[in-house]
């Protein structure tokens, strides 16, 4: 027997679970189960009742939102990676879920899921961060949104409280924010190898993570590599896109 | 014993009234309390991709998911792939004459996942296969036979009128 014992819910409405959360101690949600699941198997996790939000009504759903887009939380990564909207409008996001563990995973794995779990390795994490999405938040008075900066408190730790579980994020049309100083060194610019290479170098400031998998210095490495890379690919694109055609 | 639940689903076709722990997950379920043992079980924590199984037509790691999650739904498990006990599916026949197998204990898992990708994606490439079978680790093959045997089983499927699974 892998997981530890434990009482399971699996209630069907929103304001169902809000109740059980606000009544049961130490209970943990189950989302798409592709990050909990291993820790209950590894019994990293002990908690005493499991919520399944699986047959949760009105959490799976993207919608368009006047040019936002918002998505359930409870929406698989596999939807969104096939949504045309997402691949029209938001082709970054696209590219990211490719990235986001196997078809197998992203099958079950939703977006809220992977958002609380707050892995900063995570793609959809960062997506968050860089959009500068809203993540709504239902607790027992009434939803409340909060800004994806303020999101994170500490390290996988959301800002969500006990009885609180998160309804969907919301994805602005576009807002550039990170790595400004990237920015600042390409815009008005002519693209070129050597410009990409000299404007990504200060990732190499970027703070980041020093632990057993691997030193900062290889993320903040791998920070103006990959940042390169990205607009490289970009710049190819462009290209692509305004090639003049033979008449 | 916990907590336990009564669960109907199906599996491979055929509907199922259990009693389960709630705390089981659906791979030792189906393996222990089923008794279809084709479904492996390798990391049981959702990197090795042995225990692969169809979940209402999508692939989903088993040893991911609890066994009450299954209530209402679909199932399919390699047991379920070949059309009769005396005939192959494709994929498996590709399998069986390109050596795409060496001990077969990832094999279960990977012919799911190539069930619904080669029905999502009937024509693939070569790198697709690749990227398709990258949550399947195989520790004998190198891959190459793998992908040699599924490009050729997409192709017998193209030639073949449309069948289940």
């Amino acid at each position: 027997m892998k997981p530890p014992p434990f009482r399971y819910h699996d209630p069907k409405t929103v304001s169902e679970t809000v109740g059980l959360l606000a009544s049961l101690e130490n209970a943990k949600l189950l989302a798409g189960g592709q990050s909990l699941m291993p820790m209950l198997n590894f019994r990293f996790v002990l908690p005493d009742h499991i919520i399944d939000l699986n047959r949760v009504d009105g959490l799976f759903y993207i919608r368009d939102a006047q040019g936002a887009l918002e998505i359930g939380a409870m929406t698989r990564q596999r939807d969104l990676e096939f949504s045309e909207a997402v691949r029209a409008r938001w082709p970054i996001m696209h590219e990211a879920l490719l990235q986001v563990g196997h078809r197998q995973t992203r099958n079950r794995g939703t977006i809220g899921g992977s958002l609380c779990h707050l892995d900063p390795a995570a793609e959809l994490v960062s997506l968050a961060m860089g959009y500068d999405a809203t993540v709504m938040v239902a607790g027992s008075n009434g939803e409340r949104e909060v800004p994806f900066a303020e999101f994170p408190v500490a390290y996988m730790t959301p800002a969500i409280e006990a009885n609180e579980l998160v309804v969907g994020v919301r994805f602005p049309q576009w807002a550039p924010k990170r790595a400004r100083e990237v920015e600042q060194a390409i815009v008005g610019q002519v693209p070129a190898g050597t410009l990409f290479r000299d404007a990504c170098e200060s990732c190499r400031k970027l703070e980041a993570i020093d632990d057993v998998q691997a030193p900062a210095s290889y993320r903040q490495h791998l920070a103006a590599v990959l940042s390169r890379r990205a607009l490289e690919k970009a710049h190819a694109r462009l290209l692509e896109a305004h090639a003049v055609r033979p008449h | 014993m916990g907590e336990t639940r009564k669960i109907a689903l199906t599996v491979n076709g055929k509907r199922y009234e259990e009693e389960v722990e709630v705390r089981v997950t659906l791979a030792d379920f189906i393996r222990h309390q089923l008794g279809l043992t084709g479904t492996h079980l390798g990391c049981e924590h959702g990197v090795c991709g042995a225990c692969t199984i169809l979940f209402d037509d999508r692939s989903a790691r088993s040893c991911l998911m609890l066994a009450v999650q299954a209530e209402g739904h679909d199932i399919l498990t390699v047991e379920g792939i070949a059309p009769s006990p005396d005939k192959l599916h494709p994929l498996q026949q590709a399998f069986h004459e390109h050596h795409g197998l060496q001990c077969g204990f990832c094999t279960p898992g990977i012919l799911t996942t190539l069930i619904e990708f080669l029905r999502d994606n009937p024509d693939p490439t070569e790198q697709e296969v690749r990227i398709a079978i990258s949550g399947n680790l195989c520790r004998c093959t190198g891959y190459q036979n793998i992908v040699t045997a599924t490009l050729d089983a997409a192709k017998r499927l193209r030639a073949q009128p449309a069948q289940s699974p």
